[in-house]
């Protein structure tokens, strides 16, 4: 058989770049909301990941009875119909936690390393309601048509080897990452409201002879932090599964988009989340097929060509927030300093 | 309340809690919770000596304690001689190219001036190294695991008596906090937090996915022990006549074969206690050498510049002390600490199971004894260690227990009643985290606060 370099393609399109896509987008999501709170709110968050867990809990809930009642949305998941509510009970509980938590700290202008302490502590709390409520178990959710371009009809209808397979989650939440940050980042450069988060952000002090007002500009972040996450949370529920713990684990890739993009930077944090996605799944790809649709036959690869195992896809953020930090410490776009 | 009588009534409350399970429950649980309690107060140490001397955040805790529990089996397992054989040279080798590829990248780093050329340099030797390593590691890997791998599959250790881990365990992981160290240790404070939580689920990855170390999540189990087997106990005559003398008044007026069956009761339970009374004299002597020892080291000059250095590091700096060598030190030595104690841990345990390392036990839940306690003070991590453990052993049953008299009720089958029983477990964090907010908002500086110096992290 000779190169057949368009198979080749869409083989890693397949593979690689639709799941990383899509991934990327769930973790620039999170990777946002984290590196909002850091730069307005100014520490480590560790809550943010069990936050995630806490809407989408909420989400499935409700999902749960929209599907008892027969409410559904055709060929697109009934989460669609509950995300607003389940929006609206993760920015309920975000606030909460700011009010009975983390406002006594910001008050006492306490060290960033104390704040981080106490969002261990409301880690704790939600990680328990969570698991209250719903269970330590896998909870399926999603439902409507699953794909938007089945492998056999892509194969079929372009006659090659290789089939495209197109989820509908992944389309969702592509679509929906692209509104969410687009509605974000005119909000933050347009509004009266994002140009005084991003002067609150840039220097406290300043911000606040300027008259703007704190309790509001916090207020404002909560809410646009605990929305990404509750989309996020969701999204990667549709796309992968629910499982609390995982929620957990996706802490340390969201935190590693936001440092390499620059923390307190929102673009950067997108970058950040596409640049741990693509790395994470292009790594631990096995590359045997797609380098025997370009290689002549007798230099076609005996191994899986799998430069590391999927068990150690965590290494992979880890690895990166390490490299770009010792190579340029602020970041990709030069987050905050201090 | 001077801090020493808040320790004294903290201890006392402990002591109670534990005499009352004993009473109401059994000694053997009692004991139990008791050897618990001490593992724990050997790792909030640790953690003490980093974020409370001298306030670095680290959230790798569980990388530490799991490399511990290795040591466990490394030392005490019967070498597995077919696997050795079979594949331990070329591991060897592999080991060798890992060597000399980090050797060649810093020699490159160190001698070629920045730019293009030490980029491409760097990058060959990786590539080269990845390869090289490959080839090595890979054979080496697949003929180890195929020994018999549905009873072992991986290297074995050492035939070692398992108290020699404990040793082991703390430099397993005093040498994995010096390479972390070096990468981690020069970044920002909260930027150090992130990178130590992401190794240490690589740590906990690794130890899932190398079979040919420790078996992977094929678990070790039957670990040797330190301590006298409960069946042996009960075999040996001078067991017997100990437990005969102790129970002589119940004993007698008894017929003989009454006696004799119940002698053979009062056997059986008395070996338990017995073995864990072994654990806990151990786990004690470990506990209190450790503690001499941090408390020695906190009151000397050392101690004293580590303080300086975590309250205001850019001063201490201007004075003249090296922050990275310092913070260095603190946490090999820390690491060091919860690696005994890990170590200890899989010992009591008997098994070494990687899957039972996660962050919110082995990490978060290690942060919360110390805060609690009162960081910076060695007696009050101690404390912690022992309050933190006896409300997350005893918050389950306890939970189970009010779910009961709330819905009882409620038919046995009725559905919101099985799931409140179910979610009874999962109360656990969401008491911690209720505690570790009262604690740091209503009493930051812990139970038993720290005693000299003035300025607190927590505090300001």
């Amino acid at each position: 058989m000779e190169v057949d370099v368009v198979n080749a393609m869409v083989l890693l399109a397949n593979f690689v770049v639709v799941p990383a896509l899509a991934y990327g987008s769930q973790l620039a999501l999170g990777a946002l909301g984290i590196t909002l709170v850091y730069g307005i709110l100014r520490f480590a968050n560790f809550s943010h990941g069990d936050l995630m867990a806490f809407g989408t809990m909420v989400v499935i809930l409700l999902t749960w009875q929209l599907q008892a009642w027969d409410i559904g949305l055709g060929f697109l998941p009934t989460a669609l119909l509950a995300l607003p509510l389940g929006i609206a009970a993760t920015i309920a509980v975000g606030l909460a936690a700011d009010r009975a938590v983390f406002r006594f700290y910001r008050l006492r202008r306490s060290a960033p390393m104390v704040l981080a302490i106490a969002s261990v502590g409301v880690m704790f709390v939600l990680n328990g309601v969570v698991r209250v409520v719903i269970g330590p178990d896998d909870r399926s959710f999603s439902d409507g048509a699953r794909y938007l371009i089945n492998a056999r009809e892509f194969k079929s209808l372009t006659g090659l080897a290789e089939g495209l397979s197109i989820r509908t989650s992944q389309v969702l939440t592509l679509a929906l990452a692209v509104i969410a940050v687009a509605v974000l980042f005119w909000f933050l450069r347009r509004t009266r409201a994002g140009k005084a988060m991003r002067a609150y952000s840039d220097n406290e002090d300043l911000a606040l002879l300027s008259g703007v007002e704190p309790d509001r500009v916090v207020l404002l972040t909560w809410a646009i932090a605990a929305s990404l996450a509750a989309i996020a949370g969701t999204l990667y529920g549709l796309d992968k599964s629910f499982q609390p713990f995982t929620y957990f684990q996706l802490l340390l890739p969201m935190f590693a988009a936001a440092i390499v993009g620059g923390i307190g930077q929102p673009h950067g944090a997108i970058a950040g989340g596409f640049l741990v996605a693509f790395s994470e799944i292009a790594l631990t790809y096995p590359y045997k097929k797609f380098l025997g649709y370009l290689l002549p036959d007798d230099m076609r690869p005996v191994g899986l060509v799998q430069l590391l195992s999927t068990d150690y896809k965590l290494s992979v953020s880890f690895v990166i927030l390490v490299v770009v930090l010792l190579w340029r410490p602020t970041g990709l776009f030069r987050g905050r300093i201090s | 309340m001077s801090g020493n009588a808040r320790a004294a009534i903290g201890f006392g409350v402990v002591a109670a809690a534990l005499l009352s399970i004993g009473l109401g429950q059994s000694w053997s649980v009692s004991l139990a919770v008791l050897n618990l309690c001490l593992i724990s107060a050997v790792m909030a140490l640790g953690v003490n000596i980093q974020w409370g001397y001298a306030g670095l955040f680290n959230v790798g805790t569980m990388a530490f304690a799991a490399l511990g529990g290795l040591a466990a089996v490394v030392v005490s397992q019967p070498p597995v001689h077919e696997a050795v054989s079979a594949g331990g040279a070329s591991l060897l080798l592999a080991a060798g190219a890992a060597c000399l590829t980090v050797a060649l990248i810093s020699l490159a780093c160190r001698r070629l001036p920045a730019g293009a050329l030490r980029t491409i340099a760097v990058v060959l030797a990786a590539l080269a190294g990845y390869f090289s390593i490959g080839a090595f590691f890979n054979p080496a890997v697949e003929a180890i695991e195929a020994v018999d791998p549905s009873s072992t599959g991986y290297l074995g250790g050492l035939g070692l008596p398992i108290v020699m881990s404990w040793a082991v365990g703390g430099l397993f992981a005093a040498g994995a906090a010096w390479a972390i160290g070096r990468v981690a240790l020069g970044l920002r404070a909260d930027y150090f937090a992130i990178a130590t939580l992401g190794i240490s689920e690589i740590v906990i990855a690794v130890l899932k996915n190398e079979d040919w170390l420790a078996r992977g999540v094929k678990n070790v189990t039957g670990l040797d022990r330190p301590v006298p087997y409960e069946i042996g106990l009960q075999r040996a005559d001078w067991f017997q006549d100990l437990v005969h003398s102790l129970h002589r008044d119940t004993l007698t007026g008894l017929t003989e074969t009454e006696s004799a069956a119940l002698l053979r009761e009062l056997v059986v339970g008395a070996s338990s206690i017995f073995v864990k009374l072994c654990y806990a004299g151990l786990f004690a002597a470990v506990l209190l050498v450790v503690l001499l020892l941090s408390e020695r080291a906190l009151r000397s000059p050392w101690g004293r510049m580590m303080r300086a250095i975590r309250d205001n590091e850019t001063a201490a700096e201007a004075l003249g002390k090296d922050v990275y060598r310092r913070h260095m030190q603190v946490f090999v030595l820390g690491s060091a600490v919860v690696g005994v104690a890990g170590a200890m841990l899989v010992t009591l345990d008997g098994q070494f199971t990687p899957t039972s390392y996660i962050p919110l036990r082995f990490t978060f839940l290690i942060w919360v004894m110390v805060i609690v306690g009162g960081s910076g003070n060695n007696l009050g991590a101690v404390l912690g260690g022992f309050i933190v453990w006896l409300s997350w052993i005893e918050a389950e049953p306890v939970a189970l227990w009010a779910v009961a008299t709330l819905t009882a009720a409620m038919p046995p089958d009725d559905p919101f009643r099985v799931h409140l029983v179910e979610a009874a477990a999962h109360v656990r964090p969401i008491l911690m985290g209720v505690i570790l907010l009262l604690v740091m908002r209503f009493t930051p500086r812990g139970v038993v606060p720290e005693t000299v110096g003035r300025q607190r992290p927590l505090s300001s």
